[in-house]
């Protein structure tokens, strides 16, 4: 079965300076949430706005596959790929405050997508507005479509930003870290509501974010991403149960879990600092930080599969990196 | 916003009535106005009784409060050389400064708008460095000399437009390119930053997230945004091209308020003189009145909460 | 009235140092001309030769060898007369900036320091200057009072210190509370100490564009005036009062126009470009 979003190796570049994605390869399934996790820096965002097509300027982007529901991406010239974008392919980003034009209607920007990709009326599209306006939770939807964004709360605008994503029932949401710049009580009701979703909608979702704890509590399948590459891939209780990549190891065992957390004993941490990369950049970038690193390293690691629907990057066989005590 | 449109007309009201003050003593400025005016062939009984005539006897605070309360009512008193009230000489001229000017900024804004555009979008490029060096040099050329020079030219040399006086449109064309050409060079780098500030923006990223076309993101989207300051500042710009269109209606002697105002300078015309600085104060004042109006209407965020 | 502030110019795209430089090159050479230009060159610019009126330059047909850039309408040499200029607009643009600069910047660091109803002061001293007519007031001055060198400098100074004033203040204002003002307050500096030794030499760089700027201006405005005959008095040649004499002939001789003309854009361009520079190198902030 083929996947809905398919990307292999992609790479992403700015310039001669930087080389922000390296080789990252994921899979979202259809009706699936997947998280793309991983520190700062290491290169999520860009890769899903490499999706979408929206990278800054300068920025170049390569892949031997990136396709979906069967369609290439990479061949598409912008003006085709505007078309899925808002349309079948929707995103959502991090910072709701500023993601508004706060010259138009909350009830404008959205009818517009549906206009835009279907046509139609503007009634008919703003009466979809309400519809789903009232869909994500916002109350007294009809006073919304009038307000501008400067009158809604950070909470509110996200909302508005996940309904606008929704007006054309997209089959995939790319979200950017959505809930990082909200307070945890409103954290918590989005990531509700984004399960809710995809529960009615079917909506595959691609969920980026660096909370490890959001990755547990609504992920179907994980891809660990480190210093431009994604370096494990697995079903969500599985890598919890046992991560491979001795990154994910260090990462998991940095989460104090109640309960299990020794007073006599420090959080785990990993020693180091995330290496720039440049391009041309050979080996694992994890490397400098690892406690099984040899010399084959700084060469070409090989991709291990870790049973059905897993792998990771490493030279070290399944099962030989165990759970650090916490 | 009443409350903010109350606020600056008090505002206004109180820098109209200081720059009152202000041109009242710039024409006392020469010494004694009765001599002036007698010019230098009169007796000392002349004087005395030019003196009398025009009231210059009584005490300078009375003659200033005089000035003042008949202002007030557009009453500025008679010309000393053209025989008539200042108010209807500037009331026949106005009409011509102004239409002068808002050839001039629509002119300007025509020009700038669209460049300032083009260079955001495509910043760095050679078009980019062209617009610029554009306004760098539209900003060093004086406007006396651009005026000269489009004479010999479009005059001239080519005879398609005339080079003086008042009448028809076309004696309007030249004088509104050159007065353009004072506001081009800010209004074009004004579009230009606000542009690229847009486009830079978060809400245009969303935008383009949503799949819409180029052309609405960069024209309803950006250009709205990059807009609000380059239209309340156009307005401000009028103001300034008002004041400052005595030397082109001079140059192209368009019969204006400018060129009133050189006439009375050059004929010692004291209450014209005075006049003419009030009302293109006064304009000014109210075009940063609307300014701000323009700016709250056009900005959302200023309107509401 | 809305804060003046937003009124002046917004930054423009990287001149680059080729600007920067072709700027310093032309401001070094006008200034050069300006101060030995005269000893170079074999003519007075004030002596007349009705015999050899209005002849041209000598890229023309029918130029007089020894003139180089031809002569006016009262037979002197043109070129004597272009570099004596440049001393005028030179002279006129410093001395206006110094001392619209000395008043601008006190009344903009005063109102942007103390607040409250000294800014209120400054600030509505600023709108009012704003709202007043510069050349048509400039003129009257002259007009009312006789032309002269000394006057257009006055004039022009107690006018234009309006942006001098707008970035003063709001430079003051960003930095009157930051730490190392702060500290300094703390160690029970005085406030003229504040003022002179904290605050001034920080927003020193940002003045000095507003300085190139206002030069120019000034420059530009002097040109005006003497081009409207109420600026510099003959026979001092300033390139305005140049144009303006040339104007009669205009049509028969334009080069008596373009010379001054080009000279003056040279000159304005090239400080112009210096400023931009300036702002570039100094990373000025938009003042917003």
């Amino acid at each position: 079965m083929s996947a809905l979003l398919e990307i292999e190796d992609l790479a992403v570049t700015f310039g001669s300076r930087s080389a922000a994605v390296r080789g990252a390869s994921l899979r979202v399934e259809k009706g699936e949430t997947h998280c793309l996790v991983g520190e700062s820096g290491c290169g999520k965002s860009v890769t899903a706005l490499a999706i979408m097509n929206l990278l800054a300027r300068g920025g170049q982007r390569s892949a031997t596959q990136m396709s979906f529901a069967g369609t290439d991406l990479l061949s598409l010239s912008d003006r085709e790929m505007a078309r899925l974008r808002g349309n079948r392919i929707s995103m959502i980003f991090q910072e709701p405050m500023t993601s508004l034009n706060p010259a138009f209607t909350v009830g404008s920007q959205m009818a517009e997508v549906l206009t835009r990709h279907r046509g139609g009326s503007r009634t008919a599209a703003l009466e979809r507005s309400v519809e789903l306006m009232g869909r994500v939770g916002i109350t007294a939807p009809e006073m919304r479509l009038g307000q501008f964004p400067h009158q809604l709360s950070g909470g509110l605008r996200q909302r508005v930003m996940i309904a606008m994503a929704l007006m054309c029932d997209p089959e995939l949401l790319v979200a950017d870290e959505p809930t990082t710049a909200l307070d945890v009580t409103v954290q918590a009701q989005i990531l509700r509501l984004l399960a809710t979703l995809k529960r009615e909608l079917g909506l595959a979702i691609l969920l980026i974010t660096h909370d490890l704890g959001i990755v547990a509590r609504v992920a179907d399948r994980v891809s660990v991403m480190y210093a431009g590459e994604v370096v494990e891939r697995a079903p969500t209780a599985e890598l919890f149960r046992s991560p491979q990549h001795p990154y994910t190891r260090g990462l998991l065992s940095c989460v104090p879990v109640p309960g299990r957390v020794r007073r006599d004993r420090p959080l785990g941490s990993i020693p180091g600092v995330v290496p720039a990369i440049s391009p041309g950049f050979a080996g694992c970038a994890f490397r400098s930080r690892c406690s099984y690193a040899d010399a084959t390293c700084a060469h070409e690691i090989p991709r291990r599969s870790a049973g059905a629907a897993r792998d990771y990057l490493c030279r070290l066989a399944p099962g030989i990196t165990e759970p650090q005590p916490a | 916003m009443l409350n903010l449109i109350a606020r600056r007309l008090a505002l206004g009201v109180l820098v109209a009535f200081t720059v009152m003050t202000l041109a009242f003593m710039l024409t006392r400025l020469s010494g004694d106005l009765a001599i002036s005016i007698a010019g230098p062939q009169a007796s000392q009984a002349d004087v005395e009784i030019i003196r009398k005539a025009y009231g210059l006897d009584r005490p300078l605070y009375v003659q200033f409060f005089s000035w003042v309360g008949r202002a007030m009512i557009g009453d500025f008193g008679q010309s000393y050389f053209f025989k008539d009230s200042v108010a209807n000489l500037i009331g026949r001229r106005l009409p011509i400064t102004l239409t002068l000017g808002l050839v001039g900024l629509s002119l300007a804004l025509v020009i700038s708008i669209p460049l300032g555009i083009l260079a955001a979008l495509r910043e760095n490029s050679w078009i980019d460095r062209g617009v610029t060096m554009f306004t760098m040099v539209g900003q060093a050329i004086p406007s006396f000399w651009l005026a000269l020079i489009l004479m010999i030219v479009l005059g001239l040399n080519l005879g398609i437009l005339p080079i003086s006086g008042t009448g028809t449109w076309q004696h309007f064309v030249m004088p509104g390119i050159v007065l353009a050409f004072t506001a081009i060079p800010a209004l074009t780098r004004l579009t230009r930053s606000g542009m690229i500030d847009a486009m830079a923006s978060d809400y245009i990223r969303t935008a383009r997230a949503k799949g819409l076309s180029r052309a609405r993101i960069v024209l309803k989207h950006a250009l709205r945004n990059a807009a609000i300051p380059v239209v309340s500042i156009a307005a401000v710009q009028l103001g300034f091209m008002l004041g400052g269109s005595i030397v082109i209606e001079t140059v192209f002697a368009l019969h204006g308020v400018g060129y009133l105002g050189w006439e009375s300078i050059a004929k010692n015309d004291f209450p014209v003189v005075q006049a003419v600085v009030l009302v293109l104060a006064a304009i000014y004042i109210g075009l940063t009145l609307l300014s701000d109006i323009l700016n709250a209407l056009l900005d959302p965020r200023l309107r509401t909460g | 009235m809305s804060e003046p502030i937003a009124i002046h110019a917004p930054l423009t795209p990287r001149v680059g140092m080729a600007g920067f430089a072709v700027g310093i090159a032309i401001v070094a050479f006008i200034v050069v001309v300006a101060l030995v230009g005269n000893t170079f060159v074999p003519h007075d610019p004030f002596t007349q030769d009705l015999g050899n009126r209005l002849k041209p330059p000598f890229w023309m047909e029918g130029t007089q060898g020894e003139h180089l850039l031809g002569t006016d309408q009262l037979g002197r040499d043109y070129l004597a007369r272009l570099a004596y200029g440049a001393r005028i607009s030179l002279l006129i643009g410093i001395m206006t900036v110094i001392t619209s600069g000395l008043i601008g910047i006190t009344l903009g660091v005063l109102g942007g320091f103390f607040g409250g109803r000294v800014d209120d002061a400054v600030l509505f001293a600023i709108t009012t200057r704003l709202s007043i007519p510069v050349v048509l007031v400039a003129l009257a001055v002259v007009g009312l009072m006789g032309s002269g060198l000394g006057l257009v400098v006055a004039t022009l100074g107690l006018l234009l210190w309006d942006r001098f004033a707008v970035v003063a203040r709001a430079t003051t204002m960003q930095i009157r509370n930051l730490d190392y003002v702060n500290a300094a307050r703390c160690a029970g500096a005085s406030t003229a100490h504040l003022l002179i030794k904290e605050i001034l030499p920080n927003i020193a760089s940002h003045l000095a564009v507003v300085a190139t700027l206002e030069m120019a201006l000034a420059i530009l405005l002097e040109a005006a005036l003497s081009f409207l005959g109420l600026g510099v008095p003959p026979p001092l040649p300033s390139w305005g009062l140049m144009i303006a004499e040339g104007k009669d002939y205009m049509f028969f001789s334009p080069w008596v126009i373009m010379v001054p003309g080009v000279a003056l854009f040279v000159l304005v361009l090239g400080i112009n470009l210096v400023g931009d520079g300036l702002r570039n190198l100094l990373g000025a902030e938009r003042l917003r």
